[in-house]
């Protein structure tokens, strides 16, 4: 386990409250959500807001992991330290159905992004069976970069071909059955991940097995061994990994490299002379053509007296559409149901994952349609509109059609938008980053940011991601977290909810980087732009890199930056951060940042602490055996201040690490 | 007392157990076992059952399991069953009772678990950190640590509350002479401020985690090298590191459950833990798991619990002082002042004068103190020790003026080597820079002279003269000194005196082995000589070292004596009824386990071959220097096959009944060099011609039968006429 140089740093949260102001409905910082919960005061609309309100106190026996209703004989809960009453029916004790309990979650996300990436690769298989003309290969760069990895062969070779061998083995790394690695996870990493995962037995050889294979492992009678059920867990976590590593690289494949691009965020870039059409969701295999869809379609909407079609976006196909096409982003997770509150939403088109049921109810005040697009998300009394690849654009339009149509029902009287929206910078991709750092030096680019650490101008990178959860305000600690972080000369990368956050409340905007940045960081970016005079922007407060399935964005930029330093992950100044962790995919993320070797903050505890031994082995053995730890921490000062105690234990031990190696005339220490 | 009687006081009600820590403990050695069956199971997938196993440097296997079980693991196959039964001894009841065999497995769990590191290459280690310490290493450092010249061993893990306080923890130990194991951030912490840590300081860095079972399978190691145990007598082990290994553990920083767990591992060793944390009772076990958050108590707490009481004195010096820094170099780059070493006139020497000539206690400096000279000066120097004591005689001064060299290097920063007018002396900048001069040089000899031989030394002075004429002066004396102890020497030879003496020391852990020690053969050791023994003998009349009276011999040339065999019949526990000083082939002397070489026999070649404990690689008996030791060691007569001095090899009485010097046809490169020159004139004197180390065989050449017999051929060399050996 690290031991910090803050001794009041333990592996123990703080004893801040776990649910902030149980009884307080107003639940968000977002000021854009808040003018909205202002304008509802007296409405009698519920929103997500009310329900945390309504669900308090919630069940200690499932906020603690040791409620186990994996079969019918239950549910079962641990009730004593000892006797019968400490164990279920079965016997299985709390480390038991602590340890069932979490991984369950973690193969709940492993399956949820690996469909995402699943939706992603039948759209490329389909191009490159002439099935999906609405399509185009938009990078055949990155497709040759992905070849290469992959061990496909480039040469004298059509790009089709290429992308049909690269399409192949992502489908085998879904079903594979010999016992070989998933290829897509197994060519990202270093040298030192690879055996690690290798020798503890987690590196994955399928998706959808070393899913099943876990559920099968934790059903009623089988596995009882808490260490052997994580590590069947850590398994799924990596297929998740494998699974974000096809979504985002295909993604990008059809899509484009995301390349640093301006729009604005909140609320207020939803425009009441427009047709208003929210995206919604995570996958942007629908989203990108409706957006191309909405362009080709101004002319209808004039026809109805809009000035033309605004697609914007919420969550993670928003966040996927602002880092490709500039797409605004109307809001993010926790307050989708407030961009139909202002009543010039005209529809809602969803794909999967964070949809709130609820939109529909709320929908339902109002003229906004809500559709749902995908086979395995409908909503009962939604319209849905099952998308083809096929005939993409076609059932695009179709979309476009129905919102045109209701924008002809709007009530002006229901009509309030807030005027709040922000600028802001984004479209990270770590080729773009490496381009910006190129700049520098073109030879080494990555070591702009590793010197960086390395002299101290900087404490290290963290990864912010992540969803928002209400358990505290929304936003709240995404912000505190970010903001103790930048003034700390920390250089922050973010994704997801996270990111939705920091555009909404104008902290991705170059702008913050005078008023929030430490004089490390600023002068870091002062320098970047300097020598990037091309860029037609400023550089932002923190960089996005693009939905949650990005994260493994993340992961590239950690692997180029161990290799950089000739070490591997875990001795790397990088840490994660998940200040506001709600979702399934969440618990995946963070069990695989730990398996890369991250200390990972989370700042809502999840279900684990019913067990010590589970707790202590997420919290303190795991950085013993795979160099990453999780940091549970509600508080997010306290929980930014651990980050920053993580960082500096790198720093400080690479820094001694490299003393010693020149001293002594030998390599590097390997431990961490 | 039974080893498991040691804990009874400890619980003093049965129905109140510190759950907590149980708790967690248990939880520890849950996660310890899993992980070790899922590397182990990985592992066979991926090399089979069959696939070798082992550290490197070692003839015990995998100590840990060789001393607790006796199974002598080689390949990876054989771990499964040890592994599970180490898993079926885990019983779920929280009970101190139960919780040591928790330990006790988790213990299995790390050695399972680090074998499987070194058989994937995982993590080499780079200098200071050791990993796995091999056999050497625990022959060179093992004898002081189990007869307590070494007074305690200190296993630090964590990191502690900050680097300083890190420091001052390890620097008392050092200061206290303890050998200690150092795992995780505090190695970090120890780098950080500059504090001298690795092989050479007996302060070993191991590693992070589970390689903190380099410590335990370090000192279960002494007990099957030193005690002669049997591999396998689990309770005899126990009872051995109870009471000859004074251990314990610091535990720094936040716990978790896998440290617990390694610490009850310790505890069922005999091993207390204590704790820089708060700690409530139920997380603690009186006298065994002790919170001690106080940085000041925590090393006597340490100390008191595990019952290590010191003997040494404090020195009024401003370094640090112990074994701890014996092995230190002084590089040019880090040296304030040199003296000698060619470089400038220099001598030492003690002598023995009458109670008139000698102020006691009294040092003087003749000449420039070191604080007036420049960094990088280079001096002159004399050291003079003049002893009255009235048992003290001629013939100790030799082996007083020997300590010079031990005890100057125990100081932190000084260095001494070579002897005589070809002494060398070097002090660093660190030390100059905490206020060392030259005076304290002799503060220290002074102060260890009367510590270490109080029967001996009654008054002691001692001069340190930098002064160019008054070190000239001094010079031309002791040269008139050292001739007239030369002459002496070359008298003693095992006919001219009348008694010969023995070493009984290692019988602290090789209960029969038994060394005569002769004026002509060394003390297998190297560092027992016969006027060391005698000068033993009157330190300590009823000590190891007492006199044989020769008498008549039964056979000259193999070289027995009724009077020594009496002698070892008794001193073996009437084990040995025979002995030959002379040969290896027919009731050699004994083999403890502290040899510098080993001499066996190459049948091939009608030869021998010997290896030394610096050596790690090959020889053509087919065993590395490790095996060999594990093969005779522990006080056997093993014909053919003997534990020697080095300088042994030098004396007119190296095995005449076997031939002499002309039956070496191989040793390592490093003892040709170390004994060159005189070996050449020892051989030209036996007839052998000067050039007859070149006609000897080393691992340049080869270390098969079948690599170094042509050579040996096609070199002449005469162990091919001699009279066969079997």
């Amino acid at each position: 386990m690290p031991r910090y140089r803050d001794l009041t740093h333990t592996a123990r949260p703080s004893d801040a409250p776990r649910v902030v102001d149980p009884k307080n409905p107003i639940r968000t910082t977002d000021p854009g959500a808040l003018q909205m919960l202002e304008m509802i005061k007296d409405k009698n609309i519920e929103t997500v807001y009310d329900r945390v309100v309504a669900q308090q106190p919630q069940c200690a026996f499932g906020y603690k992991g040791i409620c186990c209703r994996i079969c019918i004989a239950g549910p079962c809960r641990v009730k004593k330290e000892d006797g019968p009453g400490s164990r279920g029916i079965c016997g299985a004790s709390a480390y038991t159905i602590v340890s069932r309990n979490i991984v369950r979650m973690i193969a709940g996300g492993a399956a949820s992004h690996s469909e995402h990436a699943r939706h992603v690769l039948h759209t490329a298989h389909a191009l490159v069976d002439g099935h999906a003309d609405d399509y185009e290969i938009k990078s055949p760069a990155k497709l040759h970069k992905l070849a290469e990895k992959l061990g496909v062969a480039t040469l004298d070779r059509g790009d089709k071909d290429i992308l049909r061998d690269v399409v192949e083995i992502g489908y085998a790394d879904f079903g594979r059955y010999q016992d070989r690695p998933l290829a897509f996870l197994d060519s990202f990493m270093t040298e030192g991940r690879r055996k690690k995962f290798q020798h503890t037995n987690i590196m994955p050889r399928n998706i959808d097995g070393s899913i099943t294979e876990l559920i099968a492992q934790t059903a009623m009678g089988v596995d009882s061994d808490p260490v052997n059920i994580i590590f069947g867990g850590l398994k799924s976590a990596l297929a998740d990994l494998g699974g974000e590593y096809i979504g985002t690289n295909l993604s990008d494949v059809l899509f484009g490299i995301p390349e640093p691009i301006v729009s604005e965020a909140n609320l207020g870039v939803i425009n009441p002379k427009m047709v208003n059409i929210a995206v919604h969701g995570h996958n942007p295999v629908l989203s990108e053509m409706v957006v191309a869809a909405a362009r080709a379609m101004k002319e209808e909407a004039v026809k109805v007296g809009a000035e033309g079609v605004n697609i914007v976006g919420i969550c993670c196909t928003g966040n996927e559409l602002l880092m490709r096409e500039g797409v605004y982003l109307a809001t993010s997770s926790a307050s989708q149901e407030m961009a139909i509150l202002t009543g010039a939403l005209d529809a809602m088109v969803v794909d999967i994952q964070c949809i709130y049921p609820a939109v529909q109810t709320i929908a339902e005040c109002y003229h906004t349609k809500v559709i749902t697009t995908e086979a395995i998300m409908k909503v009962p009394s939604a319209q849905h509109i099952a998308f083809n690849t096929t005939t993409a654009m076609e059932d695009a339009k179709k979309l476009i059609k129905i919102a045109i149509e209701a924008y002809k029902h709007r009530d002006p009287k229901k009509i309030s938008i807030p005027n709040e929206k922000h600028k802001l910078v984004a479209g990270f991709s770590v080729e773009a980053l490496t381009e910006i750092f190129s700049k520098i030096n073109p030879e080494r680019p990555i070591s702009v940011l590793t010197d960086a650490i390395q002299s101290g101008q900087l404490k290290g990178v963290c990864l912010m991601a992540g969803c928002n959860n209400l358990k505290r305000a929304q936003d709240e600690s995404h912000i505190t977290v970010l903001k103790e972080l930048v003034k700390n000369d920390v250089f922050v990368i973010s994704t997801g909810c996270s990111s939705g956050a920091f555009a909404k409340f104008g902290l991705m905007s170059p702008l913050a980087v005078d008023t929030y940045a430490g004089e490390g960081l600023k002068s870091f970016i002062q320098t970047l732009e300097a020598a990037n005079p091309q860029l037609a922007t400023g550089l932002p407060l923190v960089f996005h890199v693009g939905s949650c399935v990005d994260n493994s964005r993340a992961v590239d930029l950690a692997v180029a930056m161990a290799n950089e330093l000739g070490v591997d992950i875990p001795k790397v100044p990088f840490v994660a951060s998940a200040p506001e962790a709600m979702h399934e995919k969440a618990v995946a993320i963070g069990s695989w940042c730990i398996t890369m070797g991250l200390p990972t903050h989370v700042g809502s505890l999840p279900p684990v602490e019913g067990s010590d031994l589970v707790y202590g082995i997420t919290t303190q053995i795991a950085h013993d055996v795979f160099g990453g730890n999780f940091i549970f921490e509600v508080d997010p000062v306290i929980g930014a201040s651990k980050l920053l105690d993580a960082l500096e234990y790198r720093t400080w031990k690479l820094g001694i690490h490299r003393q010693t190696a020149e001293k002594n005339d030998t390599a590097i220490a390997q431990g961490w | 007392m039974s080893m498991e009687e040691i804990y009874a006081d400890a619980i003093k009600d049965p129905n109140n157990q510190p759950k907590k820590l149980l708790r967690r403990t248990y939880d520890g050695t849950t996660i310890a076992m899993t992980y070790a069956e899922i590397l182990l199971n990985r592992a066979i997938k991926d090399f089979g059952t069959e696939q070798e196993v082992g550290y490197p440097d070692t003839a015990y296997h995998l100590p840990v399991i060789t001393c607790l079980s006796g199974e002598k693991v080689t390949k990876l196959g054989e771990l499964v069953p040890i592994l599970n039964r180490m898993r079926s001894q885990i019983r779920t009841e929280l009970t101190f009772e139960n919780a040591r065999l928790w330990g006790e497995s988790t213990l299995y769990a790390a050695e399972v678990i680090e074998t499987i590191n070194y058989l994937r290459g995982e993590e080499p280690k780079v200098k200071p950190w050791t990993g796995f310490l091999g056999d050497p290493i625990v022959r060179k450092h093992g004898i002081k640590m189990v007869d307590w010249t070494i007074p305690g061993v200190a296993v630090i893990l964590g990191r502690a509350k900050d680097s300083q306080a890190a420091k001052k923890i390890v620097d008392n130990l050092m200061g206290k002479g303890f050998m200690i194991f150092l795992c995780d951030e505090v190695i970090e912490q120890l780098l950080e401020v500059n504090v001298k840590i690795g092989e050479d300081y007996i302060a070993f860095p191991l590693g992070n985690f589970t390689q903190i079972i380099h410590a335990v399978n370090y000192a279960f190691r002494a007990g099957l090298a030193f005690g002669g145990i049997p591999a396998g007598e689990r309770e005899n082990h126990r009872d051995y590191q109870r009471r000859r290994i004074r251990a314990f553990v610091l535990s720094l920083g936040e716990t978790d459950d896998v440290k617990l767990a390694a610490s009850m591992g310790a505890i069922f060793m005999g091993f207390p833990t204590i704790s820089d944390q708060v700690l409530p009772e139920d997380m603690q076990i009186p006298d065994w798991y002790v919170s001690e958050p106080d940085y000041e108590k925590i090393v006597p707490l340490a100390m008191e619990v595990r019952g290590i009481k010191l003997t040494n004195i404090e020195i009024p010096i401003p370094v640090n002082f112990g074994p701890a820094f014996e092995g230190e170099s002084i590089r040019k780059a880090e040296t304030y002042v040199e003296f000698g070493g060619g470089r400038s006139t220099a001598f030492e020497l003690v002598q023995s004068v009458g109670p008139d000539e000698v102020v006691d206690g009294q040092v003087t400096v003749i000449g420039p103190e070191i604080d007036t000279v420049p960094e990088g000066s280079r001096l002159p120097l004399g050291i003079r020790i003049d002893i009255f004591g009235r048992k003290m005689q001629d013939d100790f001064e030799g082996v007083l003026e020997r300590r010079i060299h031990y005890f100057a290097n125990y100081g932190e920063g000084i260095w001494h080597v070579a002897q005589r007018d070809l002494c060398w002396v070097r002090i660093s900048k660190d030390a100059r820079a905490k206020g060392f001069l030259i005076k304290h040089l002799g503060e220290l000899l002074l102060a260890k002279l009367k510590q270490e031989f109080p029967a001996i030394v009654d008054r002691v002075q001692v001069t340190l003269i930098t002064d160019q004429a008054a070190v000239e002066e001094g010079l031309v004396k002791a040269r008139e000194r050292y001739r007239a102890r030369d002459d002496r020497m070359r008298s003693l030879t095992d006919e001219s005196v009348e008694d010969f003496y023995s070493c009984l020391l290692c019988q602290s852990f090789a209960p029969n082995h038994v060394c005569i020690v002769t004026p002509e053969r060394v003390g297998l050791c190297g560092a027992v000589s016969w006027l060391d023994a005698k000068a033993s003998f009157e330190i300590a009349p009823n000590g190891p070292n007492q006199p044989i009276p020769k008498g008549p011999a039964i056979d000259e040339l193999k070289g027995m004596w009724q009077s020594t065999n009496d002698y070892l019949f008794k001193a073996s526990n009437n084990t040995l009824e025979e002995v030959n000083l002379y040969t290896l082939m027919d009731k050699p002397m004994t083999s403890c386990g502290c040899f510098e070489a080993i001499m066996a026999i190459v049948p091939e070649a009608n030869g021998l071959m010997l290896t030394t404990r610096e050596h790690s690689g090959m020889t053509p008996c087919g065993m590395t220097f490790s095996s060999l030791a594990g093969t005779c060691g522990g006080g056997m007569q093993t014909p053919g096959f003997m534990g020697i001095g080095r300088t042994y090899l030098l004396s007119k009485k190296f095995i005449p009944a076997d031939g002499g010097l002309s039956r070496i046809v191989w040793m390592p490169k490093e003892l040709k060099e170390f004994l060159r020159e005189d070996f050449i004139q020892r051989s030209i004197d036996e007839g052998l011609g000067a050039d007859f180390i070149d006609k000897i065989a080393d691992e340049s050449v080869g270390t098969t039968v079948e690599e170094i017999i042509p050579f040996l051929e096609e070199n002449g060399h005469p162990c091919f006429n001699l009279e066969p050996l079997m």
